[in-house]
């Protein structure tokens, strides 16, 4: 098991790094040239030239690409190439942003998305299991703007509950900054439970065909106790991978909720960068982004390997 | 399959179960209606300017107008036929990638195979939308730059289901057989092979025209998208945003319309499928 594990997390460094070199290989189709870019056109061709060797711009591509990932692992993001700040400082102050934002949404959307899937396939064919085929089958069609103008419509413009955007702003108290939370987060979570609650549901109903669960039926145990204590441990592998999947794509639907409340995340940050077509900031947001998607989905096969003594062995 | 079949109730389900699926049918219909004849089913011209802006639907103008004080429902129509037809096309394209490269990586086999899928498996493990976003900040918003890549993410997909039909139909007897009639490999993927796989083929298209649609609606509500004067329904939901702030529903519109059609052809390629997906 622990070879497996290993080789997963092995493939998952290569994806990262082949990442990175995607990512470098598009900064270098962009035409133009960075320094001038930067300095504007005003700028003498001495202090272009300048930039260019206090960059290192004058190097050769491979050379270029090392010395981004150097500075990557040292933490040294880069320049900004539309207004020259660090990335670093740029990112910083909307790193924890997106994080308070992905964490609330994911701590409201894994519950749900459990309890939704193991009721509906507790009360298989009743109208909740109904209910909940219908919900997940909306939702997982649906963009995140249309949730989002809905309850800003309702919630925001019509009751007047809550701001229509999220900026949480420096000396807010705790509650505030949680109202000004609720409309992404409720968004976030409306679009993310569906795949979790359909897979929790058919995970839960395939393992009701088992004969252990027969066996539990004959000895005379109620259905809810044979679910949370005899089916619930051996679904736990599919669902658990699942789960990680689903944090993988909150991270990425981020993107959009962010823009819709102009909350100051990494994802606003990202769509502004390529409206600017600042391809150096793009760069890193993207690397961020893709790395923990990449991360996450490797941490939901190492998970599904651990749950299951069967994958262990295969292939 | 006709459209009754499609509409026929699961067993044991009560008549209404059909509903929906007929009215999934409806909207898809009428969506595509749109699109094409929109030049004569519009009541007015999508870009006169015919009353004050973010009127409320009814007097006159079914949906109300838009930010400009146009008629939304004339826009819808006309978006309908920016949206639809982008969606067809980046679907059409990524088939037209996909199929060809998935069967000759299965025929093919050895280091030719090995390189494409290891490809793909790379391309797959990348977020979507962070791939658009990286291609769309290099060349600038370009629609070509957008339909280019939406296809070759679809034709991920379409590469990896066309390749395992290959693989599992070239197995088969008839394809020994076709072998032996000294038939060359061309000929078998394209008559034996492929007519095989129409099926699945099929409801993967419904799949990934899904996928296409959402997408450009996507980016296009980004402002990364469809650029105006041109209007798909995404980009109108851009538009028409503030509304909401004077207690309009302009942007509802568009946005339910974006809804609607991915709910219905999800409904309908489910069903088509051979019913629900998670029994």
């Amino acid at each position: 098991m622990g070879r497996l594990i290993l080789r997963r997390g092995g493939t998952g460094g290569l994806l990262v790094l082949a990442s990175t070199l995607l990512l470098f290989l598009a900064g270098e189709m962009m035409p133009g040239d960075f320094a001038s870019k930067l300095l504007g056109a005003s700028a003498t061709p001495e202090t272009v030239e300048a930039l260019r060797l206090s960059r290192g711009l004058d190097a050769s591509p491979v050379a270029r690409y090392l010395g981004w990932l150097g500075g990557l692992l040292h933490g040294d993001l880069g320049l900004s190439l539309t207004n020259g700040r660090e990335i670093g400082a740029l990112i910083a102050s909307r790193l924890g942003n997106t994080l308070l934002l992905a964490g609330l949404a994911a701590a409201v959307a894994v519950p749900l998305a459990l309890a939704l899937g193991t009721l509906a396939a507790i009360f298989r064919d009743s109208w909740i299991d109904r209910a909940v085929l219908v919900l997940t089958m909306v939702t997982v069609a649906t963009p995140e703007f249309f949730f989002a103008y809905v309850a800003i419509a309702v919630l925001a413009v019509e009751l007047n509950w809550l701001p229509s955007i999220s900026i949480p702003r420096p000396g807010m108290s705790v509650w505030e900054v949680l109202q000004v939370l609720v409309l992404p987060v409720l968004t976030l979570v409306v679009t993310s439970t569906a795949h979790v609650a359909r897979m929790t549901r058919a995970s839960i109903v395939a393992a009701m065909d088992q004969d252990y669960v027969g066996t539990a039926m004959l000895k005379g145990l109620p259905p809810g106790r044979i679910v949370l204590r005899h089916i619930l441990p051996n679904v736990a592998a599919p669902v658990s991978a699942v789960v990680v999947m689903t944090l993988a794509d909150i991270v990425v639907g981020l993107i959009i909720v962010e823009t819709i409340f102009a909350y100051p995340g990494m994802g606003q940050l990202m769509v502004d960068s390529v409206a600017k077509r600042d391809i150096t900031v793009v760069q890193a947001c993207g690397l961020i982004f893709a790395a923990t998607y990449i991360f996450l989905n490797m941490a939901a096969d190492m998970l599904a390997i651990a749950f299951n003594p069967r994958l262990r062995t295969a292939r | 399959m006709s459209l009754h079949d499609l509409a026929a109730p699961p067993l044991g389900a009560p008549g209404l179960a059909r509903l929906p699926v007929l009215a999934a049918a409806a909207f898809c219909l009428a969506c595509l209606a749109a699109a094409v004849a929109a030049p004569l089913l519009a009541p007015h011209d999508p870009a006169d300017l015919v009353a004050l802006p973010w009127q409320p639907p009814g007097d006159g103008f079914l949906l109300g107008t838009d930010q400009l004080g146009r008629d939304m429902l004339s826009r819808i129509i006309w978006g309908a036929r920016v949206s639809i037809g982008l969606s067809a096309a980046i679907t059409a394209l990524a088939f037209a990638v996909g199929v060809p490269a998935g069967m000759a990586a299965a025929v093919l086999g050895g280091w030719a195979d090995q390189a494409m899928s290891r490809a793909v498996d790379l391309f797959m493990a990348l977020p979507p939308l962070i791939l658009a976003l990286l291609a769309l900040s290099v060349t600038g918003t370009s629609l070509v730059t957008l339909t280019l890549v939406a296809a070759f993410l679809a034709a991920l997909r379409v590469f990896r289901l066309s390749r395992a039909l290959g693989l599992d139909l070239a197995t088969r007897d008839f394809v020994d057989i076709a072998r032996l009639r000294g038939e060359g490999t061309l000929r078998i993927a394209a008559c034996e092979i492929l007519p095989n796989a129409a099926g699945p083929l099929i409801a993967e298209a419904g799949l990934r025209f899904v996928f296409a649609f959402l997408f450009v609606a996507s980016l296009s509500f980004l402002g990364l998208g469809v650029q105006p004067p041109m209007a798909d329904w995404g980009g109108m939901v851009r538009e028409n945003a503030g509304a909401l702030n004077y207690g309009g529903i302009a942007p509802l519109v568009p946005a339910a319309a974006i809804a609607l059609l991915a709910i219905s052809v999800n409904l309908l390629g489910d069903r088509a499928a051979g019913g629900r997906t998670s029994r």
